[in-house]
């Protein structure tokens, strides 16, 4: 008798954590939104009104933008916390790259908008599917287990393979789901591998706090037992991250898909889905396991060096638009990378690092989301054309359209008095100060190679005759605001960094 | 009389890792998408094994219970990776992974 009630009185031993329901908020309104959206528009007997699923959606995106600034003002005065036994955090970095995120769904939202219904696709699964994936990038962010981090990681991975392959109408898109979905379940097959590794080396999944893995780890480096099996697990993870930020040799699915999918989904895969990889890259590897530091930066040198040359070269060559920006954005994560290399150092050099990788994530998350929206007018009806040739003429056709676009494509170059410049300047600078001059020189390079492939486009605009068969290119009233508000953010912190720079460093000063 | 060795969660361990390089072998080499799918589940579940043999070693509940989460993930996945092969073969009779190449440069 006594051995059939024992399990029992375990289980009643088992007490559920208390959730701070307040401080998870952003997450719920995404979550709340987009079961609305899915159930609601699935049991109401007609479509709703045009442009209900993005102004739902893009709401949802400024609420749990501006919920985050609350708690934001709530860790100045009260300092970061830990909610759910410590699974999430609440914390500087977390909030910033979870704003950036929101500002991404947003972006996305106006611009699907007017796509969907061009390409006569509308439907409010796809609204949803943005929701879930912004809510995995807001939990990969603010994850501080590594499990947590998983299930992150697979929700934003799982809604990002749909809406690649969301274009019913075009063979491309689905291929581009396929890929992105066989190569994205490999790699987080690795991740998981990772996980179980470093779960059996240290005997937690937690990353920081009491009985954590950085608390596990003096101990393994002390006495060198389990060694080999932790740093087998931190290659594994980094394999998995690696994929998902598109760096070099990982990033053989980034042209194919950014190619394939849907353009306003390209934009939200290379702003919302590299902000989140960063976020976790960062918190899971860089700030929780600093006592193996001499087992991982090398490895993260290498990728950042790879990622950069390979990227600003390979971009050169293209003659598809689309994918010279998934090109580009491979070496923007090279960047980003560069920032990671130097918050490894830790310590005071070490912050500046983490402050410039944030500035980086939203700066760019924002940029790519305006050059992508501009890509989706241009477009046109069909999504098909994106090569160099369409456009041509366009500085002619649509001066202010092409000259935004100049904007973007220059900021992206890192030109100064834009935000990309400031961007990579203080990433290099954080290279430098961390004594990391190889890795800042050829970060430098390899911005003057890539400066080659936005000039190409901006000489298509401006210098080419355009056909005269094309059809004129539309500029709907979402679209063109989320370009508005892109070129807008860009020009205002290319002008006026120093607020925004401020707000990265207490960022990255207030880490749980 | 059979010599019956002592079975140590080593060897889990190491049979997970077996099946998890039998796994990444077949996504490398095999060219059907189902069969792709089929290989990435195996790789799923060899970390399952994994993460079990290592729970039984600490002697805490954390590793088991991560099967489930690692289960769900994975039946997701399923879900969404059958219907994107399903809408393919609707407008084209294979979706073998040669074929469908639309995209390249």
């Amino acid at each position: 008798m006594n051995l059939l009630l024992a399990p029992m009185q375990q289980a009643e031993k088992l007490a559920s954590p208390s959730v701070n329901w307040g401080s998870l908020t952003p997450l719920l309104v995404l979550l709340g939104t987009g079961l609305v959206l899915l159930v609601g528009a699935a049991l109401s007997p007609r479509p709703w009104k045009r442009g209900m699923y993005a102004t739902m959606t893009a709401g949802a995106a400024i609420a749990a933008g501006v919920l985050q600034f609350v708690l934001w003002s709530g860790t100045v005065h009260h300092g970061p916390k830990a909610l759910v036994k410590d699974a999430i955090v609440v914390d500087g970095p977390s909030l910033f790259i979870g704003i950036s995120i929101c500002a991404a769904l947003l972006l996305a939202a106006l611009v699907t908008d007017n796509y969907l219904r061009r390409e006569d696709i509308d439907s409010p699964e796809v609204y949803g599917l943005y929701l879930m994936a912004a809510l995995g990038g807001l939990v990969m962010a603010a994850s501080n287990d590594l499990i947590v981090l998983f299930l992150g990681l697979e929700t934003l991975s799982i809604a990002l393979y749909v809406l690649a392959a969301a274009h019913r109408k075009r063979i491309e898109s689905q291929e581009a789901g396929l890929k992105y979905f066989v190569l994205g379940g490999f790699s987080s097959a690795f991740f998981l591998y990772g996980i179980a590794l470093i779960y059996g080396a240290t005997g937690t999944t937690k990353l920081r706090g009491t009985e954590s893995i950085k608390t596990a780890l003096s101990l393994v480096v002390e006495t060198d037992k389990n060694r080999a099996l932790l740093v087998v697990g931190v290659a594994l993870l980094l394999v998995g991250l690696a994929f998902k930020v598109a760096a070099v040799p990982f990033h053989s699915w980034t042209p194919d898909v950014y190619q394939g999918a849907p353009t306003p989904v390209t934009g939200f895969m290379a702003s919302a889905a590299k902000a989140a990889a960063f976020g976790a890259l960062l918190r899971s590897v860089v700030l929780s396991m600093p006592e193996l530091r001499d087992d991982w930066r090398p490895a993260i040198w290498v990728l950042a060096i790879l990622t950069l040359v390979v990227g600003s070269i390979l971009a050169v060559v293209q003659t598809n638009v689309k994918r010279m920006l998934a090109y580009s954005s491979i070496s923007h994560a090279g960047f980003i990378l560069v920032g990671i290399e130097a918050a490894a150092h830790g310590g005071e050099s070490g912050n500046r690092g983490v402050a410039s990788i944030l500035f980086y994530v939203l700066t760019y998350a924002v940029l790519v989301s305006g050059t992508f929206a501009v890509a989706t007018l241009v477009g046109r009806s069909g999504d098909a054309a994106h090569s160099l040739d369409s456009y041509k003429g366009l500085g002619k056709q649509r001066p202010l359209l092409a000259l935004t676009l100049t904007v973007f494509l220059l900021a992206q170059a890192g030109v100064p008095l834009t935000s990309g410049f400031v961007a990579k300047f203080s990433v290099i600078t954080a290279a430098a100060d961390a004594n990391s001059y190889a890795i800042a020189i050829i970060a430098m390079l390899s911005a003057v190679i890539g400066a080659f492939l936005y000039l190409r486009i901006i000489v298509s605009m401006f210098l080419e005759e355009g056909d005269a068969e094309g059809d004129k290119v539309a500029i709907p009233f979402g679209t063109g605001l989320a370009v508005a508000i892109s070129a807008a953010f860009t020009l205002v912190v290319g002008f006026f960094p120093g607020w925004l720079l401020t707000l990265a460093k207490d960022a990255a000063g207030r880490l749980f | 009389m059979i010599a019956v060795a002592n079975v140590t969660p080593t060897w889990y361990l190491l049979l997970a890792a077996a099946l998890f390089a039998l796994g990444c072998t077949g996504v490398l080499v095999r060219r059907n998408p189902l069969v792709m799918f089929m290989c990435i589940e195996l790789m799923l579940n060899a970390v399952n094994l994994s993460f079990v043999a290592f729970s039984r070693t600490y002697g805490d509940i954390k590793g088991q219970t991560t099967v489930f989460f690692v289960l769900v993930v994975a039946a997701a996945e399923v879900v969404v990776g059958l219907g994107i092969v399903v809408a393919i073969l609707r407008r084209r009779p294979s979706a073998n992974a040669d074929d469908i190449a639309e995209l390249k440069g």
